[in-house]
């Protein structure tokens, strides 16, 4: 990575640079440019859509920041894209794509954040419970932007494993969840086996969660993960599948907009309310709304046989045949 | 401030969505309803609202008390209604083969020690640990979602459970 060596902008801001890709932010705006185009969107939006790229360490497929810029995992390597899944960028030959090392994209995206982040705004939170991300420079908020990710062994509250929440370690009940039963299950558990009678409050301790559209593990299964996550206001970034995803929805309402994968025109809309299942296909794009903070359990197949079945064309893309 | 109602779903009371087409086929999305899966279902039928390879979600309608099942590898049950209470036993001998995917059916009470129970309520997810035999009992009617792996119980509905239309 290149961090170019000029000076701060007058804002504050520091310029980024990786391969062909030129990053800047000004009060309102961040401006991406590459060889054969440039680009702008809103630098909040900009944020959380790094923010999750980063703890996510990109995720699976392809994180979509609007219809033109974006990240594909290649998982070791990560592909940067402008324009490469809109039709007209890629019609006018301006669409621009460039592979880079994992940790090399990471490192350039996490420098972005730290600079670009000011006192006060935090990517992660809803937009009705952080300050602003726009103006000049103005302080940092590393604390928020490198939070760690919950990654369960066997499950949250086994002794040795994640932890519960509590006010006491720093996670109050959500405001949009003030109404979610605290109580815990009533575990009997015979001398010798306090280690493995274990059981929690699933409810609660997303009840708790300081963040949104962030999917941590909680269980495992094997490979079977259980990432729920609290989703308020929209995901931010359009998220393009590369293996079959599927979600069930715990709490409240998601409404999702399903798109083609590769050129974005309208497949679908999914309304998912509490106690429903659907699975998002392997060639689709899809966003959602959340109008009320909800619960949302995303269900992740993190077998490492999957990239190389994607690469090979044996993933299913349909969940199931029916 | 504003008063926030959560809401869950319950087997009485659920509200289900669904995929409004554009351009696609709805059974691509697999969309069911774990509260209407249940609410059809016999007790405790492992009915997979999920699946990803050999990886499953299983709907189960807890009523009464179930059969005894060993489990080769951890699996998790997550009540979204009812109060259920799930006992669990350390068998004296190997019950299920350590390899196998799923939990099976056992004819009868293990032998072994009893680890405890936990009662459990909405929202509240129990780990059934590898290795052991666990049996559920609900005095009502709840509802548990498995997260397990396809086993010889696993049952296959998705025709009658997910929208085709």
């Amino acid at each position: 990575m290149t961090i170019t060596d000029e000076a701060p902008n007058q804002l504050g801001y520091r310029q980024f640079r990786v391969g062909g890709f030129t990053f800047s932010r000004d009060e309102y705006f961040v401006t991406v440019e590459w060889p054969t185009g440039n680009h702008q969107m809103p630098v909040d939006h900009w944020l959380r859509c790094t923010q999750r790229d980063v703890a996510w360490g990109f995720f699976y497929g392809i994180v979509n920041f609007d219809s033109v810029i974006g990240t594909m995992n290649h998982y070791g390597t990560v592909d940067m894209f402008a324009g490469r899944f809109n039709e007209a960028y890629r019609r006018a030959e301006v669409d621009y794509n460039e592979t880079f090392g994992h940790e090399e994209l990471l490192e350039c995206f996490k420098a972005m954040l730290s600079d670009w982040t000011n006192e006060g705004y935090d990517p992660f939170a809803a937009p009705l419970e952080t300050g602003t991300a726009f103006g000049p420079s103005s302080g940092s908020n590393d604390e928020a932007v490198t939070r760690r990710r919950v990654v369960a062994d066997r499950m949250v509250s086994v002794p040795g494993d994640e932890p519960l929440r509590s006010d006491d370690s720093g996670f109050p009940v959500n405001r949009a969840f003030a109404d979610v039963d605290q109580g815990e299950p009533v575990i009997d558990a015979a001398p010798g086996y306090e280690d493995e009678v274990c059981s929690f409050n699933l409810f609660a301790y997303l009840s708790r969660s300081d963040v949104t559209w962030n999917p941590s593990v909680v269980s495992a299964c094997k490979e079977s993960l259980y990432c729920p996550t609290t989703e308020e206001f929209t995901l931010p970034v359009i998220h393009g599948n590369d293996r079959v995803e599927w979600f069930v929805q715990l709490s409240d309402e998601i409404q999702w907009d399903v798109e083609d994968r590769d050129t974005g025109s309208k497949r679908a809309r999914v309304i998912m309310r509490a106690g429903d299942v659907a699975a998002m296909p392997a060639d689709i794009r899809h966003t959602g709304y959340s109008p009320k903070r909800s619960m949302l359990l995303v269900w992740e197949n993190g077998s490492p046989r999957i990239p190389e079945m994607i690469a090979k064309g044996e993933a299913p893309v349909h969940p199931v045949d029916f | 401030m504003t008063d926030y109602k959560t809401v869950f779903g319950s087997l009485e009371d659920y509200a289900k969505g669904g995929v409004h087409i554009v351009d696609d086929d709805p059974k691509y999305y697999a969309f069911s309803n774990i509260f209407e899966v249940a609410s059809q279902a016999a007790p405790y039928e492992k009915i997979a609202v999920g699946k990803n390879l050999e990886y499953v979600l299983e709907a189960i309608r807890a009523e009464g008390t179930s059969e005894w099942r060993a489990t080769p590898h951890d699996e998790f049950a997550l009540v979204m209604d009812g109060t259920v209470r799930i006992e669990l036993c350390d068998p004296a001998a190997e019950l299920v083969d350590a390899s196998a995917g799923g939990s099976v059916t056992l004819d009868e009470e293990p032998k072994g020690n009893s680890m405890g129970t936990v009662t459990a309520q909405r929202g509240h997810m129990t780990m059934l640990p590898a290795g052991k035999a666990y049996r559920m009992h609900c005095d009502g009617v709840g509802v548990v979602l498995l997260q397990t792996i396809e086993g010889p119980d696993t049952v296959y509905r998705w025709s009658d459970i997910c929208q085709t239309f």
